[in-house]
């Protein structure tokens, strides 16, 4: 075994987060606490039926209660001009906000109270009387499924993970000597980010606006609001200076934020609107409701001859949400015949978002509950038989993984968790009350790479300010990024910066889809290589020998350049700016992707592996111990990414014990909308956890030698705890959240 | 006159007689008792709702971060908007506005509070401190450095109130076992899981003897 590998107490020395000290006196300002003179409130006004239309909307009290500026509906809305357009993407249509008097779910924004205050903002929405003429709504899924239709993306994309799947033979299971056939349910689950979703809307000028916005993305929020109030792309400046945690929520722009843009149109003044807590639930998407359905044969050896996977997810009535439910069952293992089906169902709800380790963890919860539920059939350990079935290459594209060291993962984490005192007989541990499991479960996400840019200021005292667009939701992108500058120039960190989350900074993409690092980091590393290449070129007026300098051999250590080819050849930095009189060096670096994806198969790994103890009497579960063994190729800020881990951990033990948000389905309101009904882990229900990392770079997605690691932190979390509940007591819950009256 | 009756009929018609709307008819009477001109413009210039937002304004005087400060503030202003909103101390967080997620957390009097459940005007005469008043100048508090080290947060924004909660939780005595933390950090949500790290962080600073 490489020694290379990292656990807790390497990660715990590294370096920490370059924004701590903002973080914990209270100094960085997240959006909704940008100061703007003249800044007004806005309230939304939501509707109560879950479908119907508004037949009046009585705003007189609301305009005449003090401080009251405006009530904005679609009786007076400014209007949306991209809805006038013809030419629209019929599959991702957006919420229409004020647009006609329809209501196509509970708690869709129908109106907007502006006021001096939040106080009369929020006095002035309760004021609004609102009638409808109502119709019957559909939310529950089970009971409408047989509204399922195929994707329009899936008709677009016929080779796409949403479209009918055959590899070899359909239902192949069926042969097998040893099957398992079950339905699997995933409810919704909402991103509940601490931060709530806030917008200050701020029109410049006519055709010029300023938008503070919790977002992952300021560039492209910027083009999307550009699209759709037609404004010229540079017009538009998004800053996300500080994001109070998304997991998803803002990958995109929501009702909201236009219904800000238009009160700000209105009242001719900044407008500031922050969702309620409640409005989290069902205002900026949420992982959506999938029911699915999984069979799966193998041989006495434990070798799986066929898979067959179906998914069925809720989506809005006006947009198709779809997600990667099935890609695992494609990729993961090493079977000859797979066949899969993604259907969607519109119901009278929200349109879903892509929420942590999307579709992925959905689809990982059932497949990777299956191969265990099977290896209970053979009576094989469940690690055996994902050993069994191991790909040395990936099955559905046909290529070479770029880097996969998952046997290492299973090694690593079985002797962490100390897997041989797991009893393979269920119900078989006890102490005390309490029954004790064991459970393993295995994660995968594409690991991607898009292009970016990085702009660099270098001055003669040898600091460095680094800008990017990009967000920071939370993984500590401006740590990490300073971590690859440092290693690559050898700056001490403290005198890197790192700025982000403003649109005209370079470009870069979302945060998303554990992309950053190798994104932005690729292009830090570019402009990193750009600036020691122009800093030796000025140096080879002094000596000559600079002119056979190459990057990697260029450092900047203390005042000085060196060369390591060269040790002699020093030069002060200094020295290198007097010959112009230049006050600062600024250099541009870009980064894009090659062809490397169509030669090898991308994708991170990881194994989970949970002890659960369930009470007997009360059923409940208590997560003892929790193992993350993580295959993200050179971890470039180790700190960072164990906190990280640990998060995907708290968010799979949510998800897999407590998370459900519930629909009153006569009314299509959500029940389970306040932190008091839909429980999220708190600090008593989270253990001591051991992060690992397998630390062995990736040769071919970017030269840090990184993968990706957000979502494969959380994907495969939920069917450990599932899997290690099952061990304890023999239960075996399909239907999440497993919660103790599922147990008793 | 005429837009003054229609008015008075609408407030009539309301279901609920709230003392805002009583307010509301009292002042318009009141305007009425003068002229009939005069009562016009009363009404154009909205001179009731000012009338009752005089009114509805009551003093406070609050302590906040060692600063005194004597304030007038609507009786249905919380502590946690003034700070926000009108004292632009906006290190203390909204998380939830309901008194479930812990963001909020101040100390009052030296007790931890959720600022979202106190209204502002509860705190005539007290003392609060907020995240922004932990630290000794430049010098962090042993909680805040601690934070830092253990990598206590991720998106941060929880933090405040997390940082406000631990220091009160080893004051209160409520830190003398990693079970012990656990549980009385249970009020104070973060949605980053970043718990193990915080548990440490607050051990480390116990064990210091510091707080």
């Amino acid at each position: 075994m490489s020694k290379k590998h990292l656990e807790n107490a390497d990660m715990e020395l590294a370096m920490s987060r370059v924004d701590g000290r903002v973080k914990v006196t209270g100094a960085a300002k997240y959006t909704a606490e940008v100061q703007l003179p003249e800044l007004t409130y806005g309230v939304l006004v939501e509707s109560t039926v879950g479908q119907g239309v508004i037949t009046s909307i009585d705003t007189k009290k609301a305009e005449w209660a003090p401080g009251v500026i405006a009530v904005i509906s679609h009786l007076n809305t400014p209007g949306v001009p991209e809805y006038k357009l013809q030419n629209q993407d019929v599959i991702q249509k957006q919420l229409r906000v004020f647009n006609d008097a329809n209501v196509y779910f509970n708690g869709q924004p129908i109106a907007v109270v502006v006021a001096d205050t939040l106080e009369r903002a929020q006095y002035g929405a309760s004021l609004v009387k609102v009638t409808y003429s109502k119709e019957k709504s559909f939310s529950n899924l089970k009971d409408n499924i047989a509204r399922a239709i195929v994707p329009k993306k899936a008709k677009a994309d016929p080779k796409g993970m949403t479209s009918d799947f055959i590899r070899g033979r359909a239902e192949a299971y069926k042969d097998a000597e040893f099957q398992v056939n079950e339905e699997y349910i995933q409810p919704s689950e909402a991103h509940h980010p601490m931060e709530l979703h806030s917008i200050i809307a701020t029109w410049d000028a006519e055709d010029k606006l300023t938008l503070v916005d919790k977002t992952q993305g300021s560039q492209q929020t910027a083009a999307s609001i550009a699209k759709s109030f037609q404004l010229p792309a540079e017009n538009v400046k998004v800053l996300s200076t500080y994001v109070g945690g998304a997991f998803g929520s803002a990958l995109r722009v929501w009702p909201h934020e236009i219904v800000a843009i238009l009160a700000a149109k209105k009242v001719q003044k900044p407008v500031k609107l922050v969702l309620h807590r409640n409005q989290m639930s069902y205002m900026v998407g949420y992982r959506p409701y999938t029911l699915q359905k999984v069979a799966i044969g193998a041989s006495k050896d434990g070798k799986i001859l066929g898979l067959s996977h179906e998914s069925y997810g809720k989506t809005s009535m006006y947009e198709e949400f779809t997600e990667n439910v099935l890609i695992m069952s494609r990729m993961m293992y090493d079977i000859p015949n797979v066949d899969t089906k993604y259907r969607i169902v519109p119901l009278n709800v929200s349109t879903p978002a892509p929420m942590r380790g999307p579709g992925e963890a959905t689809g990982s919860f059932a497949l990777e509950c299956a191969i265990d539920e099977l290896s209970y059939k053979l009576k094989m350990d469940p690690i055996e038989l994902r050993l069994v079935n191991y790909a040395a290459q990936d099955p559905d594209k046909k290529i070479p993984w770029s880097s996969n060291f998952l046997k290492e993962c299973y090694q690593l984490g079985a002797d962490k968790i100390g897997w041989n005192k797991r009893k393979a007989e269920p119900d078989s541990i006890q102490d005390g009350e309490w029954k004790v499991g064991y459970g393993v479960a295995t994660g995968t996400f594409g690991a991607f790479r898009n292009a970016a840019s990085v702009k660099a200021t270098f001055k003669p005292d040898g600091t460095l300010l680094l800008q990017s667009a990009i967000a920071d939701i939370g993984p500590g992108t401006a740590t990490s990024m300073t971590a690859i500058a440092a290693k690559n120039l050898g700056i001490q960190p403290e005198n890197i910066a790192f700025q982000l989350g403003n649109s005209t900074f370079p470009k870069a993409p979302m945060q998303g889809g554990s992309n950053t690092v190798a994104t932005v980091g690729s292009a830090v590393v570019a402009t990193c290589d750009n600036l020691k290449v122009e800093l030796a070129k000025r140096a080879a007026k002094q000596k000559p020998e600079w002119n056979n300098a190459i990057p990697k051999n260029i450092s900047i250590v203390g005042t000085q350049l060196v060369n390591s080819d060269e040790p002699s050849s020093k030069v002060e930095i200094a020295s290198l700016f007097k010959e112009d009189n230049l006050s600062e060096l600024v250099i541009k670096g870009d980064a894009a992707p090659g062809e490397e994806s169509k030669k090898y198969s991308f994708y991170s790994f990881s194994v989970h592996f949970i002890e659960a103890h369930v009470h007997e009497l009360t059923g409940v579960v208590r997560i003892k111990n929790a193992v993350s063994v993580i295959d993200c190729g050179t971890v470039v800020s180790p700190k960072t990414a164990r906190s990280q881990s640990m998060g995907g951990i708290v968010g799979g033990i949510g998800m897999a014990l407590m998370e459900d948000v519930v629909i009153d389905d006569r009314t299509g309101r959500t029940v389970t909308a306040s932190f008091g009904d839909y429980h999220v882990p708190v600090q008593a229900d989270i253990p001591q956890m051991e992060m690992m990392f397998v630390n062995e770079k990736d040769p071919y997605l970017n030269p840090m030698g990184s993968k990706g690691l957000g979502e494969i932190v959380i994907i495969g979390v939920a069917p450990a705890v599932a899997n290690a509940v099952y061990n304890a007591t023999g239960k075996r819950v399909r239907h999440l959240p497993i919660t103790p009256d599922k147990l008793i | 006159m005429i837009e003054n009756k229609t008015r008075e009929k609408e407030d009539e018609g309301m279901a609920s007689n709230s003392r805002r709307d009583f307010l509301k008819k009292s002042s318009v009477i009141t305007a009425i008792a003068l002229t009939p001109v005069a009562a016009v413009k009363a009404s154009d210039l909205k001179l009731d709702e000012r009338l009752s937002e005089a009114i509805e304004q009551m003093s406070l005087s609050i302590e906040i971060n060692g600063q005194q400060y004597n304030l007038k503030v609507e009786p249905r202003l919380t502590l946690l908007d003034l700070l926000r909103e009108r004292l632009k101390l906006t290190g203390t967080k909204k998380g939830c506005d309901q008194g479930q997620c812990g963001a909020c957390t101040v100390h009052v009097d030296g007790v931890r509070t959720n600022s979202c459940l106190s209204l502002a005007v509860m705190n005539d005469g007290a003392k609060v401190t907020t995240i922004e008043g932990l630290a000794n100048g430049h010098e962090l508090h042993p909680m805040q450095e601690a934070f830092i080290k253990h990598d206590g947060f991720q998106c941060g924004y929880c933090t405040p109130g997390q940082i406000m909660s631990a220091v009160a939780c080893i004051h209160e005595g409520h830190a003398n076992s990693e079970t012990e933390i656990r549980e009385f950090m249970s009020g104070n949500i973060c949605r980053c899981g970043a718990y193990a790290n915080i548990v440490n962080a607050i051990r480390e600073v116990k064990a210091g003897g510091k707080v």
